[in-house]
């Protein structure tokens, strides 16, 4: 992820500014606003004040894809929005992540046979890093899986990966 | 007026163009030639005692060997209710659009055109409401296959 990522040597220089890039992007990831269905309304209130997004710093949901730096993608994917978030994802600005929201946008959920209109699952058209299984999942689901994320972001380095 | 009441009346003024009748069921209904559709649809709306002035639902129904179009109108002065049904078939199915009576119309054909494929001849803007402009085939038909792909997604 990122433009630097794998480019240097490991040493001393480089796990400190390691340190310092994950540090800020796992500490104010935030989301691109939009829901896609019932899941939406569970993101919301993730976003509010009983669950607080904002204590994980992710609550200041952006308007914009150049301005987000995580996309929730929170509901059913129908194939006519299929093409509107890979558009979306692909307007984002690196580092990019994605959690997947709900049965729904992790594998078509409910419309796996029978639904002609829907995605089977985002990973159909995005890179997605978290899957948080529920239908919908509860706001401590999201909170797991945006913590999950941040670990996963804390764990990025900029150094090559050794050859061993 | 009862549904008794209403079915008399559009009989005797439509006569044989009303085919058929059902009133014992929770949505008592009438059978309507699909040619005077918008006749009907215009009396039943201005009629000082039927003023169904408020067009509830519009939909389709793939019955396999036709489509039938479904009209259930309201009077919101009287609080009576009643249900136009008519038949077409399946592999062409016209009828002239009711936007001219009831605005709501539009939205409502549009959906039964999305869904049936029925044409409503005189609509003034027959696009797809819900499934994107380039969806092949009609997905609530009964002899629907799912596409294999929607542009490079698999379904």
């Amino acid at each position: 992820m990122g433009v630097l990522e794998g480019k240097f040597e490991d040493n001393v220089l480089v796990t400190s500014l390691d340190w310092v890039f994950n540090w800020a992007r796992s500490s104010s990831p935030w989301p691109l606003s939009f829901g896609l269905a019932c899941c939406a309304i569970e993101m919301m209130a993730t976003g509010a004040s009983r669950f607080d997004l904002d204590r994980f710093g992710a609550g200041a949901y952006r308007a914009t894809p150049r301005q987000a730096d995580i996309m929730i993608v929170a509901g059913t994917v129908t194939l006519k929005m299929g093409i509107r978030i890979r558009r979306l994802y692909e307007q984002m600005a690196d580092p990019k992540y994605v959690i997947s929201m709900g049965s729904c946008s992790n594998n078509g959920g409910p419309y796996w046979k029978y639904g002609y209109h829907v995605l089977k699952g985002v990973d159909e058209v995005i890179p997605v890093d978290v899957y948080v299984p529920g239908c919908p999942p509860r706001p401590e689901s999201l909170l797991e899986g945006l913590i999950q994320l941040k670990d996963k972001i804390r764990r990025q380095t900029i150094a090559r990966k050794s050859e061993a | 007026m009862t549904p008794r009441e209403i079915e008399a009346l559009l009989k005797e003024r439509f006569g044989d163009r009303i085919p058929e009748s059902r009133l014992d069921g929770l949505c008592s209904w009438s059978l309507v030639d699909p040619a005077a559709i918008l006749e009907v649809a215009r009396f039943v709306h201005d009629d000082e005692k039927l003023k169904m002035d408020h067009l509830e639902l519009l939909g389709g129904v793939d019955y396999k060997d036709r489509i039938e179009v479904v009209y259930v109108v309201n009077s919101l002065t009287y609080h009576h209710r009643y249900t136009l049904k008519c038949r077409l078939p399946r592999d062409n199915p016209r009828i002239r659009t009711v936007e001219s009576v009831w605005k709501v119309a539009n939205w409502h054909e549009r959906e039964a055109y999305d869904m049936f494929g029925i044409i409503f001849e005189g609509h003034s803007d027959l696009r797809r409401i819900l499934c994107p402009d380039d969806w092949e085939g009609y997905p609530l038909r009964k002899d629907y296959t799912f596409p294999g792909k929607y542009h490079d997604m698999p379904v």
